[in-house]
């Protein structure tokens, strides 16, 4: 049988997961490509914890906003990568440790 | 959950590019669970369905191998995921502890494109149409940036 | 109640002749200079004598408010200014004196570079014992207390290139500093228990309170701890030992400031406080006893010195005990009058020695002097008039003052009198010693020797000359002052005139017993036994003169043989006892190894500059540690950002619950 009620925790406790999930990937993965990945898990995470408030509330400005997230995610992702190509010109390479021009 | 774990676990980037692939379709499901159907439909369309074709492209494009071992930074592992940890593990207890008897019913509150489509218009039309410049933006950055250096000089002189 | 006698002028005017000579001096003529010197003093004695004759007894105390100074709580402390007879007297004699000198250091100092300095410095001084004299307050005094000391190191150093007057001046004004010490700790016991400064008010609390005989209190404390002020400002043991090194400045500022004023300003001090002295027995004793033992040891020292102004420097060190002695037995009246007569003879015998030294072309040395009254009639003749004097010849001034002291101090205990007499037998003899080996005799100087030991005299000369007539005029006015000066006294008239200020009713109410315990002069039954004293007083200045006839003139080979048979002896005095070198080992020596080893090494070296340095240094070495930081490694940032939005995130919900 299917529950006709879920406690609104578990969707919480699920975003934060998916986010945390997304941050540890973030910080252990060495492929560029592979963190923003990441990344996407992260807002992913975020946009379910959006529509369960939206749920909740009973707020459609929720699922509203969650369209807004995609939008943003897509056009991020877009930058992201085309900056990705550029860089492994230069860098011949993926791994985001051999890419410290920013060293002091 | 178990997409997001294995994206964590392969090394090879189009692995991870398919698990968060499988993820991405779990949300999509939850969402229609929580009746919002318009926004289920678009995370298909858009989100699984051009974004990461777009990242597989560019790890297809760019020949990405398998992840090698470098000496990365100690800090981000020794700091990093700790912190993380600790993080998450605060916000779930407060979670927990706080959230009482707040339940979501299965197919709460639908969410009909038209009603959406109502906010959208009229309340939220400046985020809309903001929005929209940003995508033309990003779409120009991405082109420039992404073209070969040899034709940005050509287009130069 | 009567009307505005502007005291103020008295003490701004040189302070206008020291500005302007100051800051104009420099590029103006001599003339000029000498004009704006003389003027401005020449002013303040005209205004001096003005206000006496203005002034009659009845009017006096007088005072002057000129301005508010301190007002905290409820103390409070004005600039003001006071005049009675005390100051009265003080006042006529700075500016008299003081005048007289500036008159003759024209002369002195023609061909010094400075002059216009010398007179800048000159008028300052002027300004400051004005204050001094004429302050309704101990503050306002002790702004001239401390204004007096600085003249006299910048006098005392004029010659600042000269090694020795740069020390001489530091020492002065440093061991000044250490009386002032007591003067400044007296002053707050004053504040503490009386709330005020202001003499009449600190003499109206004082004086309903009972005499301490029963032991040492308050009054007693405040007493003494001024009394240690006057021996720093007036040369007295253990502090003298500056008068004799300020001896290194131009004799026309020994003359002013170590001689006639501002050695006095202590004794003035002293006798302005009566009120509190002569509650404090026991204080008062220890003025007597200091007052007595320096006259005697200073004495004894100046029978051996060679250098002119060193003897007189002892000299006065002496005659100033003499001042001490009579203020320590309650006779506050005869101080003052010795003091007075003191300026006259003692500021003669620094102008004539000044005159002598411009003679013989700046030696100082009195065994390369003699048979000078042939060539300086006239300073031998003033300065033989200031010998008498000094030596209590009557009817000389300094008989009636000196006399005056040793019949008091009789009547206080024999024994300071049979210390005072011997003493004067001293004096009489080291005086007379001082004449004879200058004027007498053989001269025995160096002919044609063009530079002086002072640099002053710079024109070479054959043999020694008079000196110009600027500098003889003031040597006869203080001559004459030297013989008439005593009629002030004859009859008790001096004490009478200052008996408003001593034995006013006011402030002596309580001591009426006590008072008529001690015998004044007019007790009948004593004058016979006065008379005896004075024919023994005569007796012994003649003595002393023949003693000096004798060893110097008659047989001149005897003071060598003397010397030689008490050898050891001998030599200690010579070398004045070796005060200098005790005090010097003692205190001087750890004082300036402490310092270079605690307080500059230890603090300045090791505390604050390794502070300062190691602050630097520490600086340096943790930015070195952050800068890893900035690796330029994303994954590091990624890994700081999620530590530090973890602490965020726990501080929130910690303020969170903690706000439930």
């Amino acid at each position: 049988m299917v529950p006709s009620y879920v406690p609104l925790s578990y969707y919480l406790l699920l975003s934060g997961f998916l986010f945390a999930c997304g941050v540890v990937g973030f910080l252990i993965k060495r492929n560029i490509i592979t963190i923003f990945m990441s990344i996407e898990l992260m807002l992913n995470g975020v946009n379910l914890s959006f529509v369960a408030f939206a749920a909740h509330w009973h707020a459609l400005a929720g699922q509203v906003f969650v369209f807004f997230v995609m939008v943003v995610a897509a056009a991020e992702a877009a930058v992201g990568l085309a900056i990705i190509i550029a860089v492994y010109r230069t860098r011949e390479t993926l791994n985001v440790d051999q890419v410290n021009l920013l060293k002091l | 959950m178990g997409g997001a774990v294995n994206l964590l676990a392969q090394r090879h980037p189009i692995n991870s590019a398919l698990s968060l692939i499988a993820v991405m379709a779990a949300l999509a499901g939850q969402y229609l669970l929580l009746g919002a159907e318009f926004v289920a439909a678009v995370q298909v369309i858009v989100y699984a369905g051009a974004i990461m074709v777009l990242f597989v492209f560019v790890i297809m494009l760019l020949n990405a191998g398998e992840e090698e071992e470098t000496k990365g930074s100690r800090v981000a592992i020794l700091l990093g995921v700790p912190g993380v940890l600790t993080g998450s593990v605060l916000v779930a207890w407060v979670v927990l502890r706080h959230s009482g008897t707040a339940s979501v019913a299965i197919g709460g509150l639908p969410g009909h494109p038209a009603d959406i489509a109502q906010l959208l218009f009229h309340d939220f039309l400046l985020p809309f149409e903001v929005t929209s410049v940003l995508i033309l933006i990003a779409i120009m950055g991405a082109v420039v940036l992404a073209s070969k250096p040899e034709a940005t000089a050509r287009k130069g002189d | 109640m009567t009307a505005n006698l502007n005291l103020w002028l008295i003490p701004i005017l040189p302070l206008a002749g020291a500005a302007i000579n100051g800051f104009f001096g420099r590029k103006s003529s001599r003339q000029a200079v000498t004009t704006v010197g003389l003027f401005f003093s020449g002013a303040a004695l005209a205004w001096a004598l003005l206000v006496v004759a203005r002034v009659s007894s009845a009017t006096l105390p007088y005072h002057e408010y000129l301005a508010q100074w301190i007002r905290s709580g409820n103390f409070s402390v004005d600039f003001a200014f006071y005049l009675d007879q005390l100051s009265l007297v003080m006042l006529l004699v700075v500016t008299g004196v003081g005048f007289l000198i500036h008159i003759y250091s024209v002369g002195y100092m023609w061909d010094d570079p400075s002059y216009y300095r010398f007179f800048s410095y000159l008028n300052l001084f002027m300004f400051f014992m004005l204050t001094l004299v004429l302050a309704d307050n101990y503050l306002v005094m002790f702004i001239g207390w401390e204004g007096v000391g600085l003249a006299s190191y910048l006098l005392i150093g004029f010659w600042f290139t000269k090694d020795s007057a740069a020390s001489a001046g530091k020492k002065a004004f440093i061991v000044n500093r250490i009386g002032d010490f007591g003067f400044l700790i007296a002053l707050f016991l004053l504040i503490k228990h009386f709330k005020s400064l202001n003499f009449d008010q600190v003499f109206q609390s004082v004086a309903p309170m009972g005499a301490e005989t029963a032991g040492a209190g308050l009054l007693t404390a405040v007493g003494i701890l001024l009394m240690v002020g006057a021996c720093g400002k007036s040369a007295q043991i253990p502090l003298y030992i500056w008068l004799p090194d300020a001896m290194e400045g131009p004799t026309p500022v020994s003359a002013l400031i170590h001689a006639a004023t501002m050695v006095t300003a202590g004794v003035y001090m002293v006798s302005r406080s009566h009120v509190i002295f002569e509650r404090a027995p026991m204080a008062l004793t220890v003025v007597a006893i200091i007052g007595t033992l320096t006259a005697f040891f200073a004495a004894t020292i100046g029978i051996a010195q060679t250098d002119i102004k060193k003897v007189l420097a002892y000299s006065t060190v002496s005659q100033l005990g003499y001042m001490f002695m009579a203020c320590g037995v309650g006779a506050f009246s005869a101080g003052i009058f010795h003091l007075m007569t003191h300026a006259f003879f003692k500021g003669l015998l620094f102008l004539a020695a000044g005159s002598v030294i411009h003679a013989v072309g700046g030696e100082q040395d009195m065994r390369k002097m003699g048979g000078l009254r042939s060539y300086i009639p006239w300073t031998f003749l003033t300065m033989g008039i200031a010998t008498l004097a000094i030596s209590g010849v009557p009817p000389l001034a300094g008989f009636w003052s000196k006399d005056e002291i040793l019949w008091k101090a009789y009547q206080a205990s024999w024994v300071y009198w049979l210390i005072g007499l011997v003493t004067a037998f001293i004096t009489s003899f080291y005086m007379f010693r001082l004449l004879y080996m200058t004027f007498f005799g053989n001269y025995r100087g160096v002919q044609a020797d063009a530079h002086g030991s002072h640099g002053h005299d710079t024109h070479g000369h054959g043999e020694p000359h008079e000196s110009p007539k600027v500098m003889l005029v003031p040597l006869m006015i203080l001559a004459v002052l030297s013989l008439l000066g005593g009629l002030f006294g004859i009859g008790n008239r001096f004490e009478h005139f200052l008996a408003p200020v001593f034995e006013s009713g006011a402030y002596s109410q309580v001591l009426g017993d006590a008072a008529s315990a001690r015998p004044m002069a007019e007790d009948p039954g004593g004058n016979s036994m006065e008379y005896v004293l004075m024919g023994a007083s005569v007796a012994v200045a003649f003595l002393g003169w023949y003693l000096a006839y004798l060893l110097y003139l008659k047989r001149p080979e005897l003071p060598q043989k003397i010397a030689d048979s008490l050898d050891g002896f001998y030599e200690a005095v010579v070398h004045k006892y070796y005060v200098d070198e005790l005090y010097a080992a003692v205190f001087v020596k750890p004082l300036i190894d402490g310092s270079t080893r605690i307080l500059w090494h230890g603090v300045d070296q090791n505390i604050i500059d390794a502070a300062v340095n190691d602050a630097g240094d520490g600086a340096r070495h943790v930015s070195d540690e952050v800068r890893h930081m900035q690796s330029g490694n994303l994954r590091s940032y990624a890994g700081w950002i999620a530590a530090g939005s973890a602490v965020v995130i726990a501080v929130m919900i910690w303020m969170w619950t903690g706000a439930r």
